[in-house]
This record gives C-alpha cells, sequence and structure tokens, in this order.
C-alpha cells in the first residue's frame, strides 16, 4: 500500500480530536474514553484495534452519536467538515446512515425481526435517498445482488430467521452502504461468525469500500484481522489512544509496550506457545479515582515513577506515527 | 477405517458415533405420509485418543464438535456406536447415570463459556468444591485444602475463592472452571473452546496454564475450537469436521504444512494474516443442509472448488493417504495425493 | 470460606434497605405487623369478643382510638387482634402454594415430557376459572374453617408459582452450570434442588411478597361475603362486612379502620417484593 495515499493533502474526512467520554454511574464516575484524537482521510481504511474495555467501540459509538444520555462527552468530530458533538439530534439523524454508516457485530439483533429484509433496504433508501417506494423497492433487490446474494429478488422477501448469520450481515452491509455513504464504521462485523464466512464478509466490504472510494473504520479485537485489510492502526488501552501507525510499521516496529505485547501474544503461523508472550494484569478499574496518568503503566515492564504521575506525552513523528508513551521502544 | 479405531491401549476409542436430533416431520411420498426429519448432529465418527495426546477437533459452527465432545463427555446418549474408554464400552449406559458412574471422575470437561458454566449462587470456592464433594467424598477440612491446593495449581489466588462469578473477570473465571476440571484428577479432559470468550492477552495465560497442566498431571486433552491457531500451538493431532463427520486427520504440523482436503484448506487459507496476502481459496454458497442430507453426496459438494460428478455419486469415505493421514474426498490436494500411497 | 457469607449477606441487605427508603419503611411496617400478630392479644386494652352496649357506635376518642362498633366491642382492639389471624392465613397459604407449585414448576421445567404436560393440564385448569368464585366454590364445598380458606387461597395461588417456576428452571435447565454439575456427579434430583432451585428462588421471593397481598385479600374477601371465618371472631374482611351498614347512618369508623390496616397490610406486602430481589439476588451485588 502506498503510503502517505496521494490525497493526504485534502482536509481529513474525518477528525476526532481530543474526545473524551465519562458515564456517571451508581459505583463512580467510568473515564471510558480520555485525550482519543485521530483523522481519516477519504477513501481510507484504518481500524482500531483493543481488548473488551479499551474503549473503541464508544470511540465509535461517540462519533455516530448513538452513547447513552448518561455520557459527559467533550472534544470535537468533525465529519466531512461538519462538527457532530454539537449538531442536533435531528442533524445527525440525517448525517447518519446516509454520510455515515455503521455495521454492527450481531446482524441477527441489529435487523428487525418481522420486517423482510428487502423492505429493510428499501426504508433506508426512502428515508434518506430521493426515490419513490418502487425505486426503493427495486434497488433493495440490487444491493443484495451486490452484497452476493443469491437469488436475490427471492430472497428480498425472506426475513431475517430464514437467513444465516453470514447472509444477515450480507444484508446489514446492503443497508449500510445502500445510500453510498462516505464513511462506513465496522463494528466488529466478523465476530461471532466462522472463519470462512469472516474471510468472504471481510473481503466484500473491502471490496465494496474501495470500488466506491469510502473510508473505513474498522473496530476490531482482532490485530490480525486489522493488518489484513486497512493501511493503519490505531491501537487502544483503557480508553486511551497508546499508538497509531501505518500498519506495516507497526508490526515491524511497534513502539508502545502495549502494541508490542499484543502482537507477541496473538498466535499464529509459527510461533510457538512457548514464544508467546502473556500480558501482565488487567485493564484498570476505570470508575478508579487514582488512575494513573499513563493507563497502562500498571503493567508496563518499562515503566518508571513519572509514568504515574506526570502528564501523559503524546509524540507525534514524522513518519505519520503516534505513541502516547514516555518510553517508546 | 480400522486404522481410526487406535491401538488397542488407547485411552479412549470412539468407533461409529452418531447422534441424530428429531426436528420437526418430512413428507413422504404424495399420500400425506410423514416421517420425523433427522438433524444428522454427529454422524459416523471414528477416532482415537492415545494416552498424553491431545487432538484438536476443529470445523465451523455447526458441524457437530460440541455435540461430539459431548458425546464422549457422556452428557448426552449417542444414537449410535460405541465409545470405549480404557478398555470399557462406556456408550451404553444412560447420560443421567452416568453422572454417578466410577468413569465420572475419569472425564471431565471444560467449557467455553466461563461464566454460563459456573452457578450463579456458587462462590469459585464452593464450585471447584462441587466435584471434590460428589466424586471424591471429600469434606470439612480436606475438602479445604484440596480445593486450595487445585486453585493454587491453576493460579487462582486464594482470597478470589470467595467471590461470586459476577465478581470475577473473564480470565479469573476460565480458571475456575479449569480448577473444578482438574480437581478430581480425570485422565481425559475435554476442553470445549476454553479460550474462544477471553482477550487475546488473557488467552495465551489460559493456553500457557492448559499446556502446563497437561505436562504436569500427565492428562490427554481432546481440544475442541474453531481458532485453528490455538489448535496449532497446543495439539499434537487434529481431526477436522464438517457437517458431522470428520474429513480430514493426522498429525498437527503435517496438516497445517499441507492440507489434504480442500476443506481444511480453505479454512487455513482464511485465517487473516497480517503478513503475506495469501490466495484465499473461496468456498462458494451455503453448507448443506444437516437435516437428512443424501448418504450418495459428498457434504461439501455444491461448495467445493474440486467437485467433479464422482463426488455427487458417491460420497467418500475416510482413507489413509500417508502414515497418520486419513482424508475423506475423492479428490484431495495436489501435493498430497502424490505422497499417498 | 465455602458457607462463610452470612456476614455479606446482611451486609448487603441493610445496604439495599439504606438506599431506598421506601423499601426500608415497608419492611418496617412488616415488622410492626408481625409484632402485633405475635404479642397483639397481650397488647390490646380491650378483651376484642366482649360487648358493651352502653358503648355501642361510640366515634373514635382516647378511650376507644378507633371508637366501638354495635355491639360496643373497641375496634383497635378487635382489629390489632385479627393480624395474627389474617396473617396467619395468608402465610399458611402462601407457603402452601409455594412449596407445592414451586415443586411442581420445577419437576415440569425440568424433566419436561409427560410430567410436563400433566401438571401444564391441571395448572391450565385451574386458571380456567374465576380465581375469587373457585376459591368460593371451595369453600363453599368443604365448609368454612379456617383450614379449608387457607387450602382455598393455595389453590387459587398455585399456578402462578407452578408457571413461574416452570418457565425459570425451563429456561435454565440446559444451561452450562447444570452440565457442569452433571459433569461434578451430582445426580438429577440434587441438580434440581441444589443448584438450579437457589437460582430461581430470588423471582419466587418477589412473587411470594406480591401474593402474600393478595392471599390477605383473599381471605377477607371470604369473610366479607361470609364465606370465611365466622363472627364473632375479629378478622378484617369481617369487620369491613360488618361496619358496611353503618357507614349510610354516618359511623364511618366502624369500616374505615379495619378497610385501612388491611389496605396497608396489602401495600407492604407489594412494596416488600422489589426489595426482597435487590437483597435476594446476588447478581445485584456491587
Amino acid at each position: 500500500m502506498a503510503w502517505p495515499p496521494p490525497d493526504s493533502r485534502m482536509a481529513p474526512l474525518l477528525a476526532v480530536e481530543d474526545l473524551l467520554v465519562e458515564f456517571h454511574t451508581r459505583s463512580g464516575t467510568v473515564r471510558a474514553l480520555d485525550g482519543v484524537s485521530f483523522d481519516l482521510r477519504h477513501g481510507e481504511m484504518m481500524a482500531l484495534v483493543g481488548e473488551s474495555g479499551s474503549g473503541k467501540s464508544v470511540t465509535a459509538y461517540a462519533i455516530l452519536g448513538i452513547l447513552d444520555t448518561a455520557a459527559r462527552i467533550s472534544g470535537r468530530v468533525v465529519f466531512d467538515g461538519r462538527e457532530l458533538l454539537s449538531a442536533g439530534e435531528k442533524a445527525m439523524g440525517a448525517v447518519r446512515g446516509s454520510k455515515l454508516a455503521i455495521i454492527f457485530q450481531n446482524p441477527r439483533t441489529a435487523l428487525n425481526p418481522i420486517r423482510p429484509i428487502g423492505k429493510q433496504i428499501a426504508d433506508v433508501l426512502a428515508r434518506h435517498g430521493n426515490v419513490t417506494a418502487a425505486q426503493a423497492q427495486r434497488l433493495g433487490v440490487e444491493m443484495l445482488a451486490k452484497v452476493r446474494i443469491p437469488d436475490p429478488k427471492r430472497r428480498a422477501a425472506a426475513y431475517p430467521f430464514e437467513l444465516s448469520g453470514g447472509m444477515c450481515q450480507r444484508v446489514m452491509i446492503a443497508m449500510a452502504l445502500a445510500c453510498e455513504p462516505a464513511l462506513l464504521i465496522a463494528d466488529e462485523p466478523t465476530t461471532g461468525l466462522d472463519i470462512t464466512t469472516q474471510a468472504a464478509i471481510m473481503g466484500l466490504i473491502a471490496e465494496l469500500v474501495a470500488s466506491r472510494n469510502m473510508a473505513m473504520l474498522l473496530i476490531t479485537h482482532d490485530l490480525a484481522l486489522a493488518a489484513q485489510y486497512c493501511n493503519r492502526i490505531a491501537v487502544m488501552h483503557a480508553g486511551h489512544l497508546v499508538e497509531l501507525a501505518p500498519t506495516r510499521l507497526l508490526f515491524a516496529t511497534p513502539r508502545h509496550p502495549y502494541t508490542a505485547n499484543l502482537i507477541a501474544a496473538a498466535p499464529g503461523e509459527g510461533a510457538g506457545l512457548d514464544r508467546l508472550s502473556a500480558i501482565p494484569g488487567t485493564i484498570p478499574d476505570l470508575r478508579r479515582g487514582d488512575l494513573p496518568a499513563c493507563r497502562y503503566s500498571e503493567r508496563c515492564e518499562r515503566v518508571t515513577p513519572d509514568c504515574r504521575t506526570g502528564p501523559l506525552l503524546r509524540l507525534d513523528t514524522a513518519d505519520g506515527r503516534r505513541v502516547a508513551c514516555r518510553h517508546p521502544l | 477405517m480400522t486404522s481410526s479405531a487406535g491401538t488397542p491401549r488407547a485411552l479412549l476409542s470412539v468407533n461409529g458415533l452418531r447422534k441424530l436430533y428429531p426436528v420437526g416431520r418430512k413428507l413422504l411420498g404424495r399420500f400425506g405420509r410423514t416421517q420425523p426429519a433427522m438433524l444428522h448432529a454427529v454422524d459416523g465418527v471414528s477416532f482415537a485418543i492415545e494416552r498424553g495426546e491431545t487432538i484438536g477437533l476443529v470445523g465451523e459452527s455447526g458441524c457437530g464438535k460440541s455435540t461430539l465432545a459431548r458425546l464422549i463427555a457422556r452428557l448426552i446418549d449417542p444414537t449410535a456406536g460405541m465409545i470405549w474408554f480404557d478398555g470399557a464400552d462406556i456408550s451404553t449406559m444412560p447420560a443421567r447415570k452416568f453422572a454417578r458412574s466410577e468413569w465420572r471422575a475419569d472425564i471431565q470437561m471444560v467449557f467455553q463459556e466461563a461464566t454460563d458454566s459456573i452457578n450463579p449462587r456458587f462462590t469459585a470456592a464452593r464450585a471447584i468444591a462441587d466435584p471434590l464433594i460428589r466424586l471424591r467424598d471429600l469434606r470439612a477440612a480436606a475438602l479445604r485444602v484440596r480445593v486450595e491446593e487445585v486453585a493454587r495449581l491453576t493460579g487462582l489466588p486464594a482470597e478470589l475463592l470467595v467471590r461470586f462469578p459476577h465478581q470475577l473477570s473473564g480470565g479469573q473465571k476460565a480458571r475456575v472452571g479449569i480448577a473444578r476440571a482438574i480437581a478430581v484428577e480425570p485422565r481425559l479432559l475435554i476442553l470445549d473452546e476454553p479460550t474462544s470468550a477471553l482477550d487475546v492477552s488473557v488467552q495465551t495465560v489460559i493456553l500457557k496454564l492448559l499446556h502446563e497442566l497437561k505436562q504436569r498431571l500427565a492428562l490427554s486433552y481432546l481440544f475442541v475450537s474453531h481458532d485453528l491457531n490455538v489448535v496449532r500451538l497446543l495439539c499434537d493431532r487434529v481431526l477436522v469436521m464438517y457437517l458431522g463427520r470428520i474429513i480430514e486427520s493426522g498429525p498437527a504440523v503435517q496438516l497445517f504444512a499441507a492440507p489434504a482436503h480442500p476443506y481444511t484448506q480453505a479454512l487455513l487459507s482464511a485465517l487473516p494474516n497480517p503478513g503475506a496476502r495469501r490466495t484465499r481459496i473461496a468456498l462458494a454458497g451455503e453448507p448443506r443442509s444437516p437435516i437428512d442430507p443424501d448418504p450418495h453426496i459428498c457434504r461439501l459438494y455444491g461448495r467445493c472448488p474440486r467437485a467433479t460428478d464422482l463426488c455427487r455419486k458417491v460420497a467418500p469415505l475416510l482413507q489413509q493417504i500417508a502414515a497418520g493421514r486419513l482424508v475423506a474426498c475423492h479428490h484431495p490436494v495436489d501435493e498430497m495425493a502424490a505422497a499417498g500411497p | 470460606m465455602i458457607s462463610g457469607t452470612l456476614d455479606g449477606n446482611l451486609r448487603h441487605a441493610l445496604y439495599v434497605l439504606g438506599e431506598n427508603p421506601v423499601t426500608a419503611a415497608a419492611f418496617a411496617l412488616f415488622l410492626l405487623f408481625a409484632l402485633l400478630a405475635t404479642f397483639g392479644p397481650a397488647l390490646v386494652p380491650y378483651d376484642p369478643l366482649a360487648s358493651n352496649t352502653a358503648q355501642a357506635l361510640n366515634a373514635p376518642s382516647i378511650s376507644h382510638w378507633f371508637g366501638t362498633d354495635q355491639l360496643g366491642r373497641d375496634i383497635f382492639s378487635r382489629v390489632v387482634v385479627a393480624t395474627r389471624l389474617d396473617l396467619g392465613i395468608a402465610i399458611a397459604a402462601v407457603a402452601l402454594a409455594f412449596s407445592v407449585g414451586t415443586l411442581l414448576g420445577l419437576i415440569g421445567g425440568y424433566w419436561g415430557g409427560w410430567a410436563d404436560r400433566i401438571i401444564g393440564r391441571i395448572v391450565d385448569t385451574i386458571m380456567a376459572f374465576p380465581l375469587f368464585v373457585l376459591a368460593m366454590g371451595i369453600v363453599a364445598g368443604l365448609g368454612n374453617s379456617v383450614a379449608n380458606i387457607i387450602y382455598a387461597t393455595a389453590i387459587i395461588n398455585l399456578p402462578i408459582y407452578a408457571r413461574l417456576s416452570r418457565a425459570e428452571a425451563n429456561i435454565r435447565c440446559n444451561a452450562g452450570f447444570i452440565e457442569a454439575a452433571r459433569l461434578c456427579g451430582n445426580g438429577e434430583v440434587r441438580i434440581a434442588l441444589g443448584q438450579l432451585f437457589p437460582n430461581i428462588l430470588p423471582l419466587m421471593a418477589v412473587q411470594v411478597s406480591l401474593t402474600l397481598g393478595y392471599a390477605i385479600l383473599n381471605a377477607a374477601g371470604l369473610s366479607f361475603i361470609g364465606l370465611g371465618v365466622r363472627p364473632p371472631t375479629a378478622e378484617w374482611g369481617i369487620m369491613v362486612a360488618e361496619g358496611a351498614s353503618n357507614i349510610v347512618s354516618g359511623e364511618w369508623w366502624v369500616a374505615l379502620f379495619p378497610g385501612l390496616v388491611l389496605m396497608t397490610a396489602v401495600f407492604c406486602f407489594n412494596l416488600i417484593g422489589d426489595g426482597l430481589r435487590d437483597i435476594v439476588d446476588p447478581v445485584r451485588r456491587t
């Protein structure tokens, strides 16, 4: 993949700046995201990678404005020249689904169980596109063909329960892409699907996204999957974006200790069990009042006292990388 | 098929095992006569587990691997076939009686969802104590000593023993599940996707723990997983299942290096790989229905890139293609066919 | 270590009550009713059965807090003494309905098959009747006695427990922890009673509290229409019935105070329900 992409001089499609999200709960304030910043260019495929509790899904929901109302959000999310965090619910509703689309992890629960899938795609088109009901119906069938659902005309009348998990995810993709969005957010799109289905679905998404010059933000826990389909990877840990780098550089020379450990912990070809490293400790409880400045410091082997007390340093390097560490590798 | 029955001294040997579930009725002919439609979850499976061996059982969801694991764990009764454990036929005893038989302690299992497999009203200590009370008749101080010993063995801090499952993290719950299974010193441990619900950093820790326990306690494992990368790490031999049947088996190293069945090949090529972008061998379409499958058609027919007319006339049987390697395919992948007998 | 969590349970119960003053008030009220039921006859100022026609239909005053009825009996004393009978009937009936209904539901939900079908039909048959009419029929048929009121109330409450426990047992009968229990060498009966039952208990406890209120109403209702306890026994339902004729002539207190206490008791049990769930359910602990 050529880096940087040719249109990198243009304004980014999506710019997230200093995003902070907190939830106030009975057992204390959950500091779910803190100082998350990244941009996404037109036509770029980027991944947000992290373990459970890292805040990757919260980031996506904050961008889409679909977080719980108990959340306190600050920072800036600029999408296609528009500030989304201050946009009203009505304006967000217009952006969501048309310019900004999402595919959820569990396609079966995201689809309406009592409405034929063809109608559900047509609904999206009718709401956002300037088409008649009949046109929407026809375009819906066309979309089903584009996501390679066999016999789309007949399948358009099918209900979600009649389709396999992989097929349901194809329908979700068809719905997400129906209005030709500029950015597709895929939140763990293949978790829970079989590996051969995962390969087929990811291949389909990547192909459709590339052919329409869309941008994609892939949210996943699977570093290998992210690496296979994305040009850039942002690694998250406990609500911090700890490292952001082009895929090849991230794997070749990870700079944040967490990234390095994550790569070394993933089983893959060639590595024996004794060569896999385990990451000590767990993600800190984000309700804690005494969270250290670097939230990885309690699990880190390179830790020094100022990692806990001093402000978290975010270093930007010339090769387009960012690392939030005082003692990068 | 003889070679699949294993050596006479195999710890476990399974022969022609079948499990069918009734799913509604199907029409027979034109006169409205019906007969029960059967879902063939496990359909004629034979293999053996040697002492000290780790067997990987891989396949996608719905292939019957969990059903097979539960059959061997004797949680459910087989429709047909035999299960021999240490020279004794254990398949004839009803599953509900098996719970109190002499073999119950010998075959234990670790479940996929650690959260779901621990009684929400039991503390970790009570959960680990359960098999010790019932199967080893331990009480009071002896029980307490053994629970603490097993907890230490599985790396579970003693202060966590008083906690309820919802107060434990995913990795800690996985340790409780493993501790409970090994507490009664089983000889065969069935691991049903023990790490699939865990984060990658925790997964590594649990895999290392399982590896270490196997060495220390001289266990044999049946490791059920859909994750080939994990199976590769832990297993000596691998069985690949597709729609209720074993379609390929062999030593892990050989099978991963040179898969013979087109399905195995497709599975391996579908693994995400951050390095070189491998050419993916795609399987077209959807799997065939597991409900009353036609016994004459290969189960991969319709998705297989190598299918010929033969494949829909005669279903292939497991055949030896090299020492220790079996494959059920008329057209195994070339390099292996050349190496065959 | 294995069983020593009593202290934790108590602390949790106190925490839930502290967080939720309404539940705490309901529990305090329940405690008051329990005390009145136990010591009531020893506390009251007058004999609840002694009539004194010279004092008939006196309005509430310092000497007769709730006034007197047409026979001159002290209403306050009668209301307090009636607590034991009303609560006793309700608790006995609910205990019976709970144990039999839960057991039937557990058998049906866990083992399924023909047992489930037979139990289901029995429950459906009971539910097919208007329940209060069924209770009337049972008492009318078996005779007017406290025991028969208890049986009638238990029978009409039985379906609620049977259905709830069947549904909850059925959801969990293939749960991972049930499979794990089999692997641990537990027999089926031990699994159903020792592992499954404790998991459905929290929901059943909420139901107990709700049906207690309903059972009190039912017992009082039967007495009100003359099918329950007979006069001159002190019982809230009879007292309301006896006082009802006096409302028109202006002696409102005869019916009001027993009715008010009856209502408070029902209200108290309904409120306890929610609090009870928070206390019994371990998953809601933080």
